[in-house]
């Protein structure tokens, strides 16, 4: 479904990505690893079309579809899904109008029409079970006065309710005490299906307990180094980065 | 451009008595007095350097001194922007309170007198001698100087002693003229120790002339007494709208004050709340959407004299195009005003290059045991709060839509009548959308 050759990008000038390959296909849980700087969270933020990065080579094709072309709100449309690494709160937005908008967004861009109100509410109570959300929040403020984990958990809540085809988990355990990153990974299992995909953005082993990945990439200095099954974030785990480091350095 | 007006009131002074109230005209040839040595503000006052009023004032307007009778059924030229809001219904056109006979206003609560203030200084003369200039004649102001000669009518409200109104009163002002028009009106407000009332005042223009509107409003909150004051403006671009409210609070009132321009040309609201007694709240606030070269000036002070009162300011402007928008936030604490707590945000957002905002607080504080703060900015919407709902699947023009939206909201949550904070929130909506490029209601413009 993702297809990325060769990306490269800048942010203010500077080169955070040099030449990245990755393919995801449905029903794959790929999880990126790497250390600080390398440019987990950069490719995050091209793949949903953030405009402070600028993507100079390479492109990124999303069934079929050249991604880079289209605008954020259409990325999303088209199934492809960021939970934040820092969900931004936005004072005066009810939860309820936010995801309301997005979805009916959702639906037009499908040919569907909006949906009425009480399925609506329906459907928003289904999925605040799953990640076990507090009634309350719902009709907060998006994100607004939220803890670090029921602004995680709102991500997944999010991701619950858009049905993306491929999800983009940036660092949602950073910052989660043991039982916020079980109902968040469960969350996660639940919502997997043969047609969907996730990319899972992490810096630490501990999340991969929860959600097992098929493929585990090492990214360093802007590129996919290494790739491996699960068994690689046990070993990033036991030994550091150093040794790939390392091995980076021998090749070239 | 004074000239003329001075020349007009020397030669026409009679007229403009005869056609007013004796207890008007008491304070007439002061003001006039004072107008001339004052003339009209310029820029290069301080307070009055965000209100440019060169162009609007060098208009040949006419002014209806000898109170020929407007050929206008406001019912027919106006559309309620709040219909479905039960209220007490008055008109004034252009600067005469017009009678009409709405059958819902005979339920008045017992002792109430809501009419024409020439026609009540006439028939109560002494009621209304006691309020009348008591407030505006001490200002060292052109434009309250100006009014105070020139005003020979407008809206009178008295409710008696632990009195409660139990519906807003709804003041509906429309400038209505075939020709370019002046109109100064006088409003005189009266609550009496324990009385409650809401006053909604709508500012509209029905014909796509120049208007120029000077009111003073004067409002009177006796000891315990609860008021609300509205001003919705929805006028033209034509429209110069000068509005000066004036607030003398009793100990333990409590006032609020919610000044909305959500379409308009000039617009210059002075506002100044006097605490005059322990114990008072006052919350004051406004919003402004500004675009096109639309000039919002809100001018606002709020006296703290006595101690132990609480005093909130909130102001939020949404600018665009080419407008221009200014606050002034005066806080004073007297010497002896102990105990005072006070807090004023003016919040703006600027959507492009061209659109202009200036804002100054102005503290001044002589007592030492208080809490007082206050808080400007001047800033464009919220990139990664766009960017996030973008990331959702909204498009980019309605995520801009809910923020402006959202940075509005809490100056509309201070709206305590349910059916106009509804509408007004609807209003604000169509505004933001564009879709409210001209004053709704108003039937020359549709």
């Amino acid at each position: 479904m993702l297809e990325i050759k060769n990306l490269h990008a800048n942010i203010n000038g500077k080169e955070i990505l040099k030449g990245l390959d990755l393919v995801v296909r449905p029903g794959e849980i790929h999880a990126i690893m790497g250390p600080n700087g390398a440019g987990k969270s950069t490719l995050a933020s091209v793949l949903t079309g953030n405009q402070t990065f600028e993507v100079t080579k390479g492109e990124v094709t999303f069934y079929g579809k050249n991604l880079l072309e289209l605008t954020p709100e259409d990325r999303s449309r088209e199934g492809i899904f960021l939970s934040f690494q820092y969900p931004v709160e936005i004072p005066g937005v009810s939860m309820v109008n936010f995801m309301r908008t997005a979805l009916n967004e959702h639906r037009k861009y499908k040919n569907m029409e909006p949906l009425s109100a009480t399925d609506f509410l329906r459907i928003m109570r289904e999925k605040k079970t799953l990640v076990e959300m507090d009634n309350k929040l719902a009709n907060r403020s998006v994100n607004e006065g939220f803890s670090g984990g029921e602004k995680k958990r709102n991500e997944i809540f999010q991701m619950a309710m858009l049905e993306p085809r491929l999800a983009i988990l940036d660092e949602t355990d950073s910052g989660l005490d043991i039982d916020a990153l079980r109902i968040v990974a469960n969350g996660v299992n639940k919502l997997k299906r043969p047609d969907n995909a996730s990319i899972v953005i992490t810096h630490y082993q501990r999340l991969l307990e929860y959600i097992v990945p098929d493929f585990v990439h090492v990214l360093y200095d802007g590129r996919i180094v290494k790739t491996g099954g699960k068994e690689l974030a046990l070993e990033l785990e036991d030994k550091g980065y150093d040794w790939i480091k390392k091995e980076v350095e021998e090749n070239i | 451009m004074e000239q003329q007006y001075i020349d007009l009131y020397k030669q026409q002074h009679e007229s403009i008595k005869k056609h007013s109230a004796a207890v008007m005209n008491d304070s007439r040839d002061d003001a006039f007095a004072l107008f001339e040595a004052l003339r009209f503000p310029t820029v290069a006052l301080e307070n009055y350097k965000y209100t440019d009023l060169k162009e609007p004032l060098s208009i040949d307007y006419g002014l209806n001194i000898n109170r020929i009778p407007i050929p206008v059924n406001p019912y027919e030229v106006f559309q309620c922007d709040v219909p479905g809001i039960h209220s007490y219904l008055y008109f004034v056109v252009n600067d005469a309170f017009y009678p009409v006979n709405e059958p819902r206003n005979k339920a008045l609560p017992k002792g109430v007198i809501i009419g024409s203030l020439k026609e009540v200084a006439t028939t109560h003369p002494e009621l209304v001698k006691n309020y009348f200039g008591k407030l505006s004649t001490t200002k060292n102001d052109g434009l309250i100087a100006f009014n105070g000669a020139f005003a020979q009518d407008g809206f009178f409200m008295y409710v008696p002693k632990n009195v409660v109104l139990d519906k807003p009163v709804q003041l509906v002002n429309i400038m209505r003229s075939d020709v370019d028009f002046m109109a100064n009106s006088h409003n005189l407000i009266i609550l009496e120790e324990g009385a409650k009332a809401q006053l909604l005042v709508c500012d509209h223009t029905v014909d796509e002339v120049h208007f120029l509107s000077n009111r003073v409003t004067e409002v009177f909150a006796g000891e315990d007494a609860t008021y609300e004051h509205y001003k919705l403006e929805n006028t033209h671009t034509k429209t110069t709208n000068l509005s000066t409210l004036l607030i003398d609070q009793h100990p333990s009132s409590n006032v609020l004050a919610n000044v909305i321009t959500l379409h308009n040309g000039v617009t210059r609201n002075t506002i100044e709340i006097d605490l005059d007694g322990e114990h008072c709240e006052t919350l004051l606030c406004g919003m402004v959407i500004g675009d096109k070269n639309q000039q919002v000036d809100n001018f606002t002070s709020i006296i703290h004299n006595k101690p132990n009162c609480n005093s909130r300011e909130l102001f939020k402007y949404v600018l665009d195009g080419m407008a221009k928008g200014g606050f002034t936030g005066k806080l004073y604490v007297a010497k002896d005003a102990q105990k005072t707590s006070a807090f004023q945000t003016n919040r703006n957002i600027l959507l492009n290059k061209t659109a202009k905002m200036r804002t100054k607080p102005q503290l001044e504080i002589y007592a030492d045991d208080v809490k007082c703060s206050h808080g400007a900015t001047i800033g464009q919407l919220d990139e990664t709060a766009k960017f996030y709902m973008q990331s959702r699947g909204i498009p980019e023009s309605e995520a801009r839509l809910l923020l402006m939206f959202a940075f509005t909201n809490d100056v509309i949550e201070n709206i305590r009548i349910p059916a106009l904070q509804d509408r007004i929130k609807l209003l604000v909506e169509k505004r933001l959308r564009g879709e409210l490029s001209k004053c709704e209601g108003c039937v020359i413009c549709q």
